[in-house]
């Protein structure tokens, strides 16, 4: 991968932080960074295509510390499941076995597992030594008839966020756009089918079978998502859609970018979180596609989940109401999961903001008041001090940050990739309500923070517990 | 005496194996105010990191020397300079454990030579120890990883003396891989038992065995070695070895201290333990207390009880080399019958498992292995859950990692009551699994109109069809 060719990738026209400095893309500070590589970002990415053969070509350590740890679930195939890797020797770097040995491992993988597609990632050490992945690709898939994708995202490229999208222009040069969609088959209630891509969503802990149902009453039909759940030959297809929706990322907005300017397909950001955003998801979709009836349709169909969704959702807001959140996540989910949790009657003391662009923070203020605290530092100490300051009654953040609460006594949520449950979609809400009540409710909390009956008042072990109980007793 | 089989295939499919670099990082996760620095790309220790929290379910330092394009190809010393005086300044380590990793190794770097620029260029942070350790994930695994951060830890803080004795009580245990939290745990009651002071190097019991603490927060390791404690070393009664990959860091701490040890393959199964007891009775001039004893007679019994749920039955195993040889010996011990036994990489140890072969191999291998001879339990990672769906029998987890079940480090294998406990889980699992015998119903007794066959379809119908059942 060519210095030029990363440079093409970070600037992102579609992207609204394209006009800043790109605080993402600097060079990352030794001894002072948290994050995942490239390599991780395209795995992100690609690895929900349950029914390819996933090869990590590379020593063992990519694949070995990280093959199925992802939360994303597969209706069907379980291949991707299959941890897969060319776990070179020493041998095969010192004597430049690396091709070799992927081509055989490409083989063996086909022989197998009869993959619909082998994707073949390639990692630091052989994009050092030089080993030609592309060619080999080209070469087998040439011999064995498979088709074979080079994911070329080695890890000292960049960030996850780059590796999101080397990972999406793969697709968009080797896959998307190599076979033809089936016609869909008519409905029995006559109603026509439009077809439409979704990206950047990865079916996290199976959640948008919570949405899937919408989609097909309303004559949706997702040609392909990009990738939760998706099959490979639906991924070749993804050039016939009508309309986009990117989900939730930034990061992915090149390939919907160059759907619409190489195939004239319109897209829209959103999210499936809250039951604001579930509804303006579906209104896009039907605004973009232009048929008056889908949008009558459509808002029937918001109606009628609002309307049941409220009444789910009644009793959790009962028990919400007036808890204080201190939500840090990136980005959009900046202000999607604020409209979610406002909608259950909390209040969110202060958000996250490392990454959200201009457009993002004024939809903040607009949510959350002028006074709203945006976070910056998302470090675990400044977290802490921020949740005692506002006295807030949870703590939201990604998986990260889990243990930092949970040390520090304090209730919490994991709100991104390796989560368990699935929040999307108007079903999806309640199980957040949930998970929100059942943390902050827990009767572990109080028994935690007091001290053993034989501790001496102003001994060590009583005081840091005291500071962090208070707020939450005071609003609990 | 085992054979060794390398898998001869281009594609590992479901890694057994975990990179040589986690190892080296594991170690410094046991030493207090500690931190380990990964030398390579971000996503290395990103990986790592979630490897080990979800394992541990704690939060775990790990830093990165954040090698990106440039410094890949123009060389990544500074990176190295830079995250050690980042972390000095920022974290005020007492230890900093420098791993490299394929990366850097790849490219060829010189970790000694830019620690010594590093020391040059700041003084001011000469109270720090950094421990540099070589682990190319193209080499070993995590036990060997291990291994080698233990000895660079031994010949970074252990001063060659002789001053065997000067602390009359205290007692080294060189502790490898294998050993979970509650191990380490119950290796130190032990000692205690026979009232020894032990000094447990790393010691993850006292910095992952998952405790709240007063701390909310630090950047560092809450627990482990105390460094002050590496560098006495030299002043123990005895060093006690727990695993032969330790057996290279085990020479050196010998030739600096001259203070004589003890080696243990492991501590799993009543002859291992009464070596070990043995050992510590030799050591501290004590008999061996009552209680332990008591453990003793409570595993005999044990024993007894579950040897009909163990003897003859088939288990496969995948663990790295250490673990492998002691649960072997320990098996074995039962009148089980290893009919698979896979590790990620070869270590010399393998050769004296009381095995007729041992592949080096991945979770693929074990699969096929346990499939072909009929296993009846697999014993392996929680990566090997998959597996043994497919096969259709139970799992014991062990080993790294194991993300799919709450407090596998708190679990503890070893000493006789470890072994106990072992034991019942092991013969639980196969109970859980016992398959009844099919039922037999009479021919006769059907045809004399009380056939309960119809009403429970489960039962086998006979194959003798020569009456017909009256109307």
């Amino acid at each position: 991968m060519k210095t030029s060719d990363i440079q093409a990738l970070l600037d992102e026209p579609a992207c609204s932080h394209n006009d800043k400095e790109k605080t993402a893309c600097a060079r990352p500070k030794p001894g002072a960074t948290a994050g995942g590589c490239s390599f991780d970002g395209a795995q992100i990415t690609l690895l929900p295509i349950a029914d390819v053969a996933h090869i990590v070509h590379g020593p063992i350590a990519c694949a070995g510390s990280s093959w199925d740890n992802r939360g994303t679930r597969s209706s069907g195939s379980r291949l991707f499941r299959i941890g897969m890797t060319t776990d070179l020797s020493e041998t095969d770097v010192v004597m430049g076995r690396g091709e070799k040995r992927l081509f055989h491992a490409i083989k063996q993988a086909i022989d197998s597992y009869s993959p619909a597609a082998v994707f073949v990632y390639n990692t630091c050490v052989p994009a050092l030594i030089g080993d030609d992945v592309e060619a080999v690709c080209k070469a087998t898939s040439e011999r064995w008839g498979t088709p074979v994708v080079p994911i070329d995202a080695a890890g000292f490229y960049g960030t996850k966020n780059l590796g999101n999208r080397l990972a999406g222009e793969a697709m968009l040069k080797y896959v998307i756009g190599t076979r033809e969609p089936e016609a869909a088959a008519p409905r029995a209630d006559g109603l026509p089918t439009y077809d439409v891509n979704l990206i950047g969503e990865y079916n996290i802990a199976g959640e948008f079978w919570h949405v899937a149902p919408l989609f097909d009453e309303l004559g949706l039909r997702i040609l392909s998502t990009l990738s939760g759940d998706a099959r490979f030959r639906e991924v070749q297809t993804m050039h016939r859609a009508r309309v986009n929706m990117v989900v939730c990322a930034k990061a992915l907005l090149n390939v919907a970018r160059k759907l619409r300017d190489n195939y004239g397909q319109p897209f829209f950001e959103g999210s499936f979180y809250g039951v604001e955003d579930m509804s303006s998801a579906l209104r896009g979709f039907a605004r973009l596609l232009g048929d008056a009836d889908l949008v009558r349709r459509t808002e029937a169909v918001i109606g009628r989940e609002e309307a049941r969704s409220t009444a789910a959702l009644e009793a959790w807001r009962q028990r919400l109401k007036g808890k204080r959140v201190l939500l840090y996540t990136g980005g959009v989910k900046s202000w999607s999961i604020v409209s979610a949790l406002q909608d259950l009657g909390m209040t969110v003391v202060a958000t996250g903001t490392r990454k959200s662009t201009e457009e993002d923070k004024a939809r903040i203020r607009q949510l959350m008041g002028d006074d709203a605290r945006m976070i910056d530092d998302g470090s675990a100490r400044s977290l802490l001090s921020i949740y005692k300051e506002y006295r807030a009654d949870i703590l939201i953040a990604g998986g990260r940050n889990l243990y930092t609460a949970l040390k520090a006594r304090i209730p919490f949520l994991d709100i991104n990739q390796e989560r368990e449950f699935g929040y999307a979609g108007y079903d999806g809400m309640v199980e957040l309500a949930r998970q929100l009540a059942l943390s902050i409710e827990s009767p572990v909390w109080e028994a935690v923070r007091r001290p053993a009956p034989w501790a001496t008042h102003g001994s060590q072990a009583s005081v840091p517990v005291a500071r962090v109980g208070e707020g939450a007793k005071q609003n609990g | 005496m085992a054979e060794i089989i390398h898998a001869k295939k281009a594609l590992a499919v479901n890694p057994l194996k975990v990179s040589q670099t986690l190892g080296a990082a594991l170690v410094f996760l046991g030493i207090r105010n500690s931190l380990p620095l990964m030398h390579g790309s971000q996503g290395c220790t990103a990986f790592g990191k979630v490897f080990f929290v979800r394992h541990f379910r704690e939060p775990v330092p790990l830093q990165t020397t954040a090698m990106d394009q440039v410094s890949t190809i123009m060389g990544a010393d500074e990176n190295v300079i830079e995250a050690l005086r980042t972390l000095c300044d920022k974290s005020g380590p007492e230890v900093i454990g420098l791993v490299t990793t394929g990366l850097s190794e790849t490219q060829g770097t010189d970790i000694r030579r830019v620690l010594r620029d590093f020391r040059s260029a700041h003084p001011e942070f000469d109270d720090v120890t950094v421990v540099p350790v070589n682990t190319p994930d193209y080499v070993g695994c995590l036990e060997s990883g291990y291994a080698l951060a233990l000895e660079s830890l031994i010949e970074t803080l252990v001063a060659p003396g002789r001053q065997v004795g000067k602390r009359p009580r205290h007692v080294n245990v060189l502790a490898s891989a294998m050993l979970t939290p509650g191990d380490i745990e119950a290796i130190k009651e032990w000692l205690e038992a026979f009232g020894l002071q032990p000094v447990v190097v790393p010691d993850v019991g006292d910095s992952l065995d998952g405790h709240l603490d007063e701390a909310e927060f630090s950047p560092l390791t809450i627990g482990g070695t105390p460094r002050s404690e590496i560098a006495r070393l030299g002043e123990s009664i005895a060093t006690l070895v727990v695993g032969s990959s330790l057996n290279g860091a085990a020479d050196l701490l010998q030739a600096a201290t001259g203070v004589a040890d003890y080696r243990f393959d492991g501590l799993l199964g009543l002859d291992a333990c009464d070596e070990f007891t043995q050992a510590l009775a030799a050591i501290s001039g004590q008999p061996v207390p009552p209680r332990i004893e008591r453990q003793r007679a409570q595993l005999q019994d044990a024993m007894v009880d579950c040897h009909f749920m163990l003897g003859c039955v088939r288990i496969a195993l995948a663990a790295d080399p250490d673990l492998l040889v002691m649960l072997a010996r320990f098996l074995n011990g039962m009148g089980a019958e290893i009919v698979a036994a896979v590790s990620p990489a070869k270590a010399a140890s393998l050769a004296r498992a009381p095995l007729a072969k041992v592949i080096v191999g991945d979770l693929e291998d074990v699969e096929k292995q346990a499939r072909a001879t009929g296993a009846q339990l697999v014993i392996g990672n929680s990566h090997a859950l998959e597996s043994a769906r497919r096969l259709g029998v139970p799992l014991l987890r062990a080993g790294f990692p194991q993300y799919d079940l709450v407090g596998a480090y708190a679990r503890s294998w070893v000493g006789y009551r470890g072994t106990r406990q072992t034991l019942f889980d092991l013969a639980n699992l196969i109970l859980g699994h016992h398959h009844e015998l099919e039922a037999y119903q009479s021919i006769y007794r059907r045809s004399a109109g009380n056939d309960e066959n119809a009403r429970q379809p489960d039962l086998v119908a006979s194959p003798a069809t020569g009456l017909v059942p009256q109307a």
